[in-house]
């Protein structure tokens, strides 16, 4: 066997460096040192995010096991940048006196779960995606529970694991069963392997569950909202952007390289799990007084948005995909940012503490408007485009009741956001937040999200871009 | 980019103006700079228009662009004008420059406010230069919603509730819109989104029939089209006078143009199908918002129900597809633009000074306010239609070429249509007959004092234009009426 063909997987063995150097240097390095430990990770780590973003050719390690596809460069640098986004908002928590002593942990447990993403966009085989599945879910079990001396995140961190290993284990049983009717784990066998059978269906039914689980469709959304609620707010917003976009892309590429066949199996079930996503999520975010449980049902819905990109199973629709995670981490990670140093500076997270902040935080108060109103999708933030292009990927094959239906309840989508801008610029408070005095790295973060926000619709090349990789059936 | 590009990169210049500013004689440099140069830029395109027209360019569109923007779906950034857009920027650019003057007072947060509105002003330009779907549908929603947060934060009354009510209203008509829209463009199989393209292909009649009502209730949201006007009235009613003048003015005209433009340009043949749907739901309107405006006390009520008559007449003159109705229509639009931008400029230095908008609490205003109150009466009779002034001039071309069907259907409706005029009349008269003229009501009004130069300005050139419109309407509706004929072309054929 050739070892050399391993060095191609360039992305996970760079990310494995990071992780490594920083472990070392987290116990080694002496007091003087230390400090720089946060700045020294984030260098690291935009290094690995420049190294890794030029698109290779597609090539095979292992035998099939790994597969590498230029597609997949775009989605990783897109996790990357979201996952240096979330570490430069979580800065400051990680500052904190009683979590300095924890940073290495901090950082060790996010790139494990990022490189079980990695794991599997990138396999081949069943048996590498359940090892990335796998590796993804329980690091994050741990960070979801790693503000320790709060209860809430201890029971979060307990309704995560157990809810997660559940999905997984569900998950793992339609793998057999698919190894059963078939007798290969491999994706390039069974793409002809998988002819419809019966057991089959079941198979993929099962399957499915795990990833609708990690992308949190109704009805797999339960554990979306507490867990949420009680984790760390940088926690949250990694749970919500990166977990759910590796979840997304896999899928895609599962349902056309694996499940192909069965096409008119899983669009009907991607249809109704998009309807009743979005809608369910859409009422119940209405009702939310908790900014936190709020994002956590408007994050539901917009994965119900994203199944529209996926139902069409085109290469429009992969596109389409990778181009609204792209939004969607800007725009998420832009109005987490918001909430987690306000919540962070001063404990508020209900929707009433946000009453009259645009009076003493104007800054703060625009940049959450813009990511409101890009996840919204109005023009000309670019949350706009990115619906626009998975409405007209599903309308391409015909899913014109669906589009309509997500169409009209983009307004119900609209009525929740506007509540909070609302709260912000038009009510009138007593006692609005203090001035709110952010650090360098979160302000650097926010730039990043809005310049996002307001930038990547105008420029198509973006889009062109990922276009070229796209596939589909 | 050719220089109809202009129309957006002005705006887009005064909010990067407004953001280097720090004082409100900043902001109003900013703001009157670009209002200023946006008037120009609109009298040089009609001059222009006119001269590539006399010299016989007989192309559909002039001053054509067109870049690619986004290849996968065909999505380009293309510019290009008509007689009907170019009557449109003339509008949208008197509202946006008179609007800048009548907010010059504008108080929390000016800054922020004329953000809004340049934002609002992108929106508008953009839609009436664009020959594209998908641009169109963007630049309409850009036109949406400043509008929530310009209602909500310096409205009056009931602003939280209006605002909301206006923007997910409106947002409603764009869902069906881009059903609608992309319907267009599947459906067609096109390979391009320009309007002028696909209208040269055949939308299959089955396919139609399922996205004209969509694509023209869309449009008709915003045109306040019966039963979708509620939004317009407390809209009207709450929003800050400049966002008054400009959604009554221009952003109500996006709703008739487009539906002109977009619904009845693509799909003809399903357009005269359930013509008479629309048509009867249109007289409703006409009607429908003439006696409401009868009933209310609030001038902002009465006139936003006068602007749901006027502009249900708009929608209803083109669905009329006869030349002369057609232009009525568009002469419409620009008569209704003008005099409505005028009444709400008017009504909010009333309120500013009698601090009421209540008909029941004022009285004799002429006699403190000359100015103001001679403007209003100018105004109510350009609304009830008097000769020489412009309400007359559409109203009389939208009820000629009416009459022209003779069939029992479309009598019928016209002259149920043209007993609207009695009615506007009627509370036109009765207001200003209470409220302007009669003896003072207040004590306090006495002390009130007159227009400022500002105020003077705004309402003096809304004034001329109206003049203008009414006394010398040829060379406009000359240059509509040929504009007009290709779109008539296709319905007709």
């Amino acid at each position: 066997m050739d070892y050399s063909s391993f060095l191609q997987m360039r992305e996970e063995l760079s990310l494995i460096g990071v992780m490594i150097f920083l472990l070392i240097f987290d116990i080694f390095a002496s007091k003087n040192l230390i400090k720089y430990f946060q700045p020294i990770a984030f260098v690291l780590f935009a290094v690995h995010i420049i190294l890794n973003c030029v698109p290779r050719d597609a090539f095979e390690v292992a035998g099939g096991m790994f597969q590498y596809h230029p597609m997949q460069t775009y989605i990783k640098t897109i996790l990357n940048v979201g996952t240096l986004i979330v570490l430069l908002q979580a800065h400051k928590f990680l500052n904190n006196e009683e979590n300095k002593i924890k940073r290495g942990e901090f950082y060790f447990l996010i790139f494990s779960t990022l490189l079980g993403m990695y794991l599997m966009i990138s396999s081949g085989n069943f048996l590498l995606f359940f090892i990335g599945l796998e590796t993804a879910s329980i690091p994050m079990a741990a960070l979801v529970a790693f503000d320790k001396y709060k209860n809430n995140a201890a029971e979060a961190g307990a309704k995560y694991i157990l809810s997660a290993v559940f999905a997984s284990s569900i998950s793992v049983f339609g793998i057999s069963l698919i190894y059963g009717s078939t007798g290969t784990v491999y994706f390039s066998d069974l793409a002809t392997l998988i002819t419809g059978t019966p057991l089959q269906i079941m198979a993929f039914v099962f399957f499915a569950v795990g990833l609708f689980f990690k992308i949190s469709l109704v009805p797999f959304h339960l554990w979306t909202p507490d867990v949420y609620e009680g984790a760390q707010t940088n926690i949250t917003s990694y749970l919500s952007v990166i977990s759910k976009g590796s979840a997304v892309f896999v899928l895609f590429t599962l349902l056309v390289k694996v499940f192909g066949n069965l096409i008119d199996q899983w669009q009907p079930i991607l249809w109704g799990l998009a309807v009743i996503s979005i809608t369910i999520a859409n009422i119940f975010a209405i009702r939310q007084k908790n900014l936190k449980r709020f994002l956590a049902f408007s994050s539901i819905s917009q994965a119900g948005y994203i199944i529209l990109a996926i139902i069409s199973g085109t290469a429009i629709g992969m596109t389409s995909l990778v181009y609204y995670v792209l939004v969607y981490v800007f725009s998420n990670l832009a109005a987490f940012g918001v909430l987690s140093v306000i919540e962070e500076r001063t404990g508020k997270v209900a929707l009433d503490d946000y009453n009259g902040l645009y009076q003493t935080n104007p800054r703060l108060s625009f940049v959450m408007m813009l990511a409101l109103f890009s996840l919204a999708g109005i023009p000309p933030f670019a949350g706009f485009f990115s619906k626009f292009f998975v409405f007209a990927a599903a309308i391409d094959q015909g899913f014109y009741v669906l589009v309509f239906i997500a169409l009209l309840n983009t307004i119900i989508s609209l009525y929740y956001y506007l509540l909070v801008i609302k709260a912000m610029f038009l009510t009138k408070s007593e006692t609005p937040i203090e001035l709110i005095k952010s650090d360098f790295p979160l302000k650097l973060s926010l730039v990043i999200c809005t310049m996002g926000i307001m930038l990547i619709g105008l420029f198509s090349a973006i889009y062109n871009q990922i276009a070229v990789f796209g596939f589909g059936i | 980019m050719n220089f109809l590009s202009l129309f957006v990169l002005i705006p887009i210049f005064m909010i990067l103006g407004l953001f280097i500013s720090n004082n409100r004689k900043q902001y109003l440099i900013v703001m009157t700079l670009g209002a200023s140069l946006l008037m120009i830029m609109s009298g040089i395109v009609t001059y222009m228009y006119l001269t590539e027209r006399a010299a016989g360019n007989t192309a559909e569109m002039l001053f054509m662009a067109d870049t690619v923007w986004y290849a996968p779906f065909n999505i380009h950034y293309s510019v290009g004008v008509d007689g009907i857009s170019v009557a449109m920027l003339i509008l949208s650019s008197i509202i946006v420059f008179t609007g800048v003057f009548a907010s010059w007072k504008i108080d929390p947060l000016p800054k922020e406010f004329f953000l809004w509105f340049s934002l609002l002003s992108i929106g508008v330009y953009g839609f009436f230069i664009t020959t594209d779907l998908f641009t169109m549908f963007m630049y309409y929603e850009i036109a949406l919603i400043p509008m929530y947060l310009l209602i909500g934060i310096w409205g009056t009354g009931r602003k939280e509730y209006s605002a909301m009510k206006l923007t997910l209203m409106l947002m409603g008509g764009s869902a069906l819109l881009l059903v609608g829209i992309l319907g267009i463009y599947f459906g067609s199989g096109a390979t391009t989104m320009n309007f002028l393209e696909i209208a040269k292909l055949h939308i299959p009649v089955e396919m139609q029939y399922y996205f004209f009502p969509l694509t023209f209730m869309g449009f008709g949201v915003l045109g306040a089209l019966f039963p979708f006007h509620t939004w317009s009235p407390d809209g009207h009613a709450s929003a800050p006078t400049a966002v008054s003048m400009l959604h009554a003015g221009v952003l109500m005209k996006l709703g008739g143009y487009g539906c002109f433009r977009v619904a009845m340009f693509l799909m003809p043949e399903a357009a005269h199908e359930m013509a008479w749907i629309f048509l009867i739901l249109t007289g409703i309107s006409v009607v429908y918002g003439a006696f409401g405006a009868i009933h209310q006390t609030d001038l902002k009520y009465i006139n936003a129900y006068s602007s749901v008559s006027h502009c249900g007449l708009v929608l209803f003159a083109i669905l009329m597809m006869n030349e002369t109705a057609t232009t009525g229509a568009i002469l419409q639009m620009l008569s209704h633009g003008l005099m409505t931008a005028l009444f709400f400029a008017l009504i909010g230095m009333i309120y500013g000074r009698t601090h009421t908008r209540d008909i029941r609490l004022m009285g004799g205003l002429m006699k403190v306010l000359p100015f103001l109150g001679v403007s209003y009466v100018i105004a109510g009779m350009a609304s009830l239609g008097l000769p020489s002034l412009s309400g007359f001039v559409a109203e009389m071309t939208i009820f000629v070429g009416a009459f022209q069907h003779s069939d029992i259907f479309h009598r019928v409706l016209t002259i149920t249509a043209v007993s609207s005029i009695v009615i506007t009349a009627v509370y036109i008269l009765r207001v200003v007959g209470k409220i302007i003229f009669g003896p003072i009501y207040d004590k306090h009004h006495e002390e009130l004092t007159d227009a400022v130069w500002y105020e003077r300005l705004s309402v003096s050139v809304l004034i001329i234009a109206i003049f203008a419109m009414g006394s010398a309407p040829f060379w406009i509706s000359s240059m509509i009426g040929e504009s007009v004929a290709p779109i008539l072309s296709q319905l007709i054929k």
